[in-house]
């Protein structure tokens, strides 16, 4: 079960705020959603997990790219060629 | 351009300069696909005038194609729903009944399609969202093979399902728009070199077809069974031989949809803190503030929620009980089907449990929105190609046959699919 306590922490730990109306809302769905998942505790683990990907290299050739001003061009008064962020400290 | 039905959340058109196959031909594009100096939103107040610097693959290759690129369409919010109400902009419209939904997430692209607007269009499918709106729009749409078509330039929603692909109002437009986008792309790690060379033919005679009990089960509207057993007769009568068969790990396929790409978005989506693009924030703010307030303004409720329940599940204590659990569960999926097609050289079934639904009879409960994705999800699940072409009505709306391939067997689902619709 879990309660709004559960749903503040995880809204903290995704940085995303909620109103008071959304979180009584939010933990009732997140209950129903989650219960509606426990199907997959019956599943019978016999197998272990393949991993049939592989990485794929390649030469790392110097071509063509956006420019700095392109990359800039949608961040909110850049300085000097450098974005700017809030303080982190 | 009169878009009545909400198509568009932006209708810049860049003409088409290549004398290639799609020379003269408007080409609308989902607008969670990237397109150089042209308002890219993913249908969120987090994107509003994100100009992206760069084109998707996808949108080079039309370009060099000939196609003029006509207009960004509507969706639900990073793709995160089945009806397009998730959009920050308002509903789009189904054309066969405007109070219906159009389906999602791909809606405003089946909307300009359905509606006339356009021949053709592009769409992303994580879950089904380009078959579900074309088979509620009584379009067609390809869902291809993980990796055949590049996501360079896909806004990621859940980067191990999705695919860009096809939509358009008949199977031989379908198979034109595929052979333009299919092939390998270096830009984009999980492509593979799979061309398509759009040499479309009405093929099914001798081909037999696995029919999925689960298909037909509990949930499924009884008209639209109806409506797709009639059109698997089609294909017995063109000479197809029809099985039944059963895919018992179906049961899971929900579930791990759900929580694997409500992880994968609680990653994908971490980007958007309008640093570097959309709303501005409080730069005076602490980062851990500032950011929290401009992704509660930004977001709507759906993305909250799944960036909120993939956090939760992949947070300590829990992450064994739904992720490793979901992607056991995708594993069984993934072999269920491979066994399904080495006897079967396709499966159908329909694309959707029921006709579209009215514009608000979904969005109060997020599950019900969840379950009417029950028989399009599997096939992300397993990366395999699958296909909804439109098998008549019921309730007065359309239905859509679905047909689901072996991996990179998208030659053959269209060659099927032509021979049905060349049929009816």
């Amino acid at each position: 079960m879990v309660k709004e306590s559960d749903v503040l922490h995880i809204a903290d730990l995704a940085d995303i705020g909620i109103s008071s109306s959304e979180l009584g809302k939010f933990t009732e769905q997140f209950n129903a959603i989650l219960e509606y998942f426990d199907i997959l505790d019956t599943l019978e683990i016999t197998e272990s997990l393949e991993r049939p990907l592989v990485n794929i290299f390649r030469e790392d050739e110097v071509t063509p790219c956006i420019s700095q001003e392109d990359a800039l061009r949608n961040s909110h008064n850049p300085e000097d060629g450098y974005i700017r962020a809030p303080k982190v400290v | 351009m009169n878009d009545k039905y909400n198509a568009y959340l932006n209708t810049t058109e860049i003409p088409g300069t290549g004398s290639g196959i799609l020379a003269g031909i408007r080409v609308s594009i989902k607008d969670n696909i990237s397109t150089k100096d042209i308002e890219t939103t993913c249908a969120s107040k987090i994107l509003k005038g994100y100009i992206p610097p760069y084109d998707a693959h996808a949108i080079t290759l039309l370009k060099n194609a000939g196609a003029s690129i006509a207009g960004k369409t509507n969706m639900d919010e990073f793709g995160m729903g089945s009806t397009t109400e998730n959009s920050a902009f308002g509903p789009a419209l189904n054309p066969r009944d405007t109070t219906r939904v159009t389906g999602g997430s791909s809606g405003g692209s089946a909307a300009a399609v359905a509606g006339g607007l356009v021949p053709m269009a592009l769409g992303s499918d994580t879950g089904g969202s380009i078959r579900c709106p074309a088979a509620w729009c009584g379009i067609v749409g390809l869902k291809p093979s993980y990796g055949r078509v590049s996501r360079f330039g896909l806004i990621a929603y859940a980067n191990s399902f999705e695919q860009i692909g096809p939509l358009a109002s008949n199977v031989r437009d379908v198979a034109k728009l595929f052979s333009v986008i299919a092939g390998h792309d270096k830009k984009d790690s999980t492509s593979v070199s799979r061309p398509y060379d759009g040499k479309v033919i009405p093929d099914i005679r001798g081909k037999t077809i696995g029919i999925p009990r689960e298909y037909f089960g509990e949930g499924v509207d009884a008209a639209v069974s109806a409506k797709v057993r009639e059109a698997i007769a089609k294909l017995e009568e063109l000479g197809a031989s029809a099985v039944e068969i059963s895919l018992p790990s179906m049961k899971y396929a929900l579930p791990a949809y759900y929580v694997t790409c409500t992880c994968e978005a609680s990653s994908n989506l971490d980007r958007f803190d309008g640093v570097r693009y959309g709303p501005e924030p409080e730069m005076n703010l602490p980062w851990h503030d500032a950011y929290t307030k401009v992704r509660e303004a930004g977001f709507g409720p759906e993305v909250k929620r799944r960036i909120l329940l993939g956090t939760f599940a992949l947070s300590a204590g829990y992450y064994g009980k739904y992720y490793v659990k979901a992607q056991h569960a995708r594993q069984l999926i993934a072999k269920d089907f491979a066994a399904a097609l080495k006897t079967c050289d396709l499966l159908a079934g329909p694309t959707m449990p029921n006709i579209a639904p009215k514009i608000g009879e979904l969005t109060s409960d997020p599950l019900l929105m969840y379950q009417t994705d029950i028989l399009t999800v599997p096939v992300n699940i397993a990366g395999i190609p699958a296909i909804s072409v439109p098998c008549g009505t019921a309730h007065g709306m359309p239905v859509g046959l679905q047909l689901m391939g072996r991996m990179f067997g998208e030659e053959a689902l269209l060659n099927a699919a032509l021979a049905y619709e060349e049929a009816v």
